[in-house]
């Protein structure tokens, strides 16, 4: 049995905003083994990012607002913790990153101090042993000099150098789970890949666990061990990587992958989803994919589809298995 | 055998840096530092490279909607960098351009029917009626229904927007459109419909399009013949078949292997490129590429490579094939 270092139950996170309740995340499970890398996919509006906030209490309130659910970390409910508790975990035990580096760092200090800033509040070392340890980080994820480096401001960076300091920054203490959101999308094809070669290191190197958010399935592939495939706020398939890609059971993630160009091949056409991504706000009843989905049965317009075990690890919430 | 459309003779796009309260001119940054290519009637020609090569530059600077510093550009024979405005706006019924974010692109307080009409009522065609018709014909044509007309851009999804904006560049019926990034913005499963309707409408009106996006598996789906940018020069162009079986320049061969698979079993032999793409206002001497490539030689670093044809009609710029 493996075991999950952080365990998602039954999360639901809402947004109540003057158009209608928006149910970002409903109804979500899944768990976090060690040193795994699972990678949370989906389009925009599927609720990934909303999830990973959910998980440090870092929803905007209001309008979102964490209704329920249990986010269990060791034997701690993060939901339900102190937020002093809250504080020494994030960083310490759970550290994230984001999408856009730029407005992430603060601009008017240097990325020296702001590495520092967490080492002094979370471990609270002396000054020169903290200096050393943000060299230490801060040539670990690859930037040259950075001695000097150290004492310069972010925009004095390039998009790709800034995302290694927030992994730095993530790095600073040591945390056993890192949440990475779209930490590749903001960035160039060459660069790209320069960044993802950190992420797998630090998994071989620290047994780091990942959380990766990411919709873009080339670099799931080179990157997940196992993945969640969310669709309008729930999930729709939890798989292997192998699972996913060469067994996928749901309609969604077949049309996922099948709409994906292939780059050896020019086919006149590509496999397309009809339709759009449904609103959050009153989703239809039944299977919230049904819609737009091919394979679309009585059944799915009318009840809710649970999750279904179709082999080891392999679950899926459609009810053509069900 | 089809016909030269547009004929680009040695374009350079320059912008000024300047410097001090009188704005003194102190540099240029070279986004687009002499390039040459064609496009043919009815090919799809795909530009692709990195953020800040130049491509967008070079797209927009093709229809004037930038003034080249230098260079010809003809269309049809004749030379467009010099004809007046009465001129141009013959050339806009001819020559039309999809942005990349449709959100920017369309006037958030006209309805969609007047946004298209417009472009119609300034080059005089048709009566009101016949405008009126012209234009839901086309929303058709595009995927989107009659009653789009009245609606307002803020009514709708991005991949609508971006048919939206479609319909807008194809309805004065012109022969070249400059596409932009066209599915950057949009959600992969949006994406597929988006493409699938660029080339449907390409075999139906007959034209000719420049594809420029950052994105290798949308080029490789889309274009005939694919040109190569880095730092402001095209430095390879060859049809799809022979650059993606067999890629000449080192950093085409780079940007191949750097991109993602949707395929886990597929462990690529990654050629990672070191660094980042040196700064256009003092671009390295001799190749531009040198400083990132893993096949510099001691020529590379004084001497600028030319672009040369090779077998099979393809061009590249580049030392190694002498």
């Amino acid at each position: 049995m493996h075991h999950n270092i952080l365990e998602i139950k039954q999360l639901k996170t809402y947004f109540f905003t003057r158009s209608g309740v928006v149910k970002a995340v409903d109804s979500v499970n899944f768990g976090i083994r060690r040193g795994e890398s699972l990678c949370l996919v989906g389009e925009s509006g599927c609720g990934k990012t909303a999830t990973a906030l959910s998980i440090l209490r870092l929803i905007d309130s209001p309008p979102g607002k964490i209704i329920d659910g249990e986010i269990r970390y060791h034997d701690e409910d993060l939901l339900r913790c102190s937020g002093k508790r809250l504080r020494q975990i994030r960083g310490h035990g759970i550290a994230m990153i984001f999408q856009d580096p730029q407005s992430s760092l603060n601009p008017v200090f240097t990325v020296g101090d702001q590495i520092a800033e967490q080492i002094r509040m979370h471990l609270k070392l002396k000054r020169r042993p903290t200096m050393e340890r943000t060299l230490h980080l801060m040539e670990q994820v690859g930037i040259p000099r950075a001695r000097e480096r150290m004492k310069d401001y972010p925009h004095q960076f390039s998009g790709g150098m800034r995302q290694r300091i927030m992994i730095a920054a993530a790095l600073s203490c040591g945390p056993e789970i890192l949440i990475a959101d779209e930490p590749t999308t903001a960035l160039d094809t060459t660069i790209k890949e320069q960044i993802l070669d950190i992420f797998r290191d630090l998994k071989q190197q620290r047994e780091m666990s990942i959380l990766f958010i990411t919709h873009d399935l080339g670099t799931v592939a080179g990157i997940a061990d196992r993945i969640v495939v969310m669709y309008g706020g729930r999930i729709a398939e939890v798989g292997t990587v192998y699972d996913i890609f060469d067994q996928p059971k749901h309609p969604y993630t077949h049309g996922l992958i099948d709409c994906l160009p292939d780059i050896s091949a020019r086919s006149d056409r590509l496999t397309s989803i009809p339709g759009m991504i449904p609103s959050l706000i009153d989703p239809p009843d039944g299977c919230i994919f049904s819609p737009r989905c091919p394979r679309s049965m009585m059944v799915c317009r009318q009840k809710r589809p649970k999750e279904v075990i179709v082999s080891k690890e392999h679950l899926v919430a459609c009810h053509l298995y069900s | 055998m089809n016909r030269r459309l547009v004929e680009v003779e040695n374009l350079k796009k320059y912008y000024p840096v300047t410097a001090g309260l009188l704005s003194r001119h102190v540099a240029d940054v070279r986004a687009v530092d002499g390039v040459s290519f064609n496009i043919m009637e009815k090919e799809t020609l795909g530009l692709v490279g990195e953020s800040g090569c130049g491509k967008s530059s070079l797209g927009r600077a093709i229809l004037r909607l930038e003034e080249p510093t230098a260079g010809r550009v003809l269309y049809k024979g004749n030379d467009i960098t010099t004809w007046g405005r009465r001129q141009l706006k013959e050339l806009r019924k001819e020559a039309q351009m999809i942005f990349q974010d449709p959100q920017s692109s369309l006037d958030p307080k006209m309805t969609i029917g007047d946004s298209i009409g417009e472009v119609l009522l300034i080059h005089g065609i048709g009566t009101e009626q016949e405008r009126l018709e012209k234009v839901t014909e086309l929303l058709q044509r595009v995927g989107l229904e009659p009653e789009h007309t009245m609606r307002y851009p803020h009514e709708l999804s991005g991949g609508q927007k971006q048919r939206v904006g479609i319909a807008r560049a194809l309805v004065v019926n012109p022969k070249l459109v400059v596409a932009d990034e066209p599915v950057s913005a949009l959600d992969v499963s949006v994406q597929a419909q988006i493409l699938n309707l660029i080339m449907d409408l390409q075999h139906e009106f007959g034209l000719a399009y420049l594809f420029i996006t950052h994105d290798l598996a949308v080029i490789g789906h889309v274009s005939d013949r694919i040109a190569v940018m880095y730092l402001g020069q095209i430095i390879e162009l060859a049809n799809r078949k022979q650059l993606f079986s067999h890629p000449l320049h080192p950093y085409t061969e780079a940007l191949l292997s750097a991109v993602s698979v949707p395929d886990p079993h597929q462990k690529r032999k990654r050629t990672s490129l070191p660094g980042e793409v040196p700064s256009p206002v003092e671009p390295p001497p001799g190749c531009r590429f040198h400083t990132r490539c893993p096949k510099v030689m001691e020529i590379c670093r004084q001497e600028s490579p030319v672009l040369r044809p090779r077998t099979g009609g393809r061009l590249v710029s580049c030392h190694l094939y002498g």
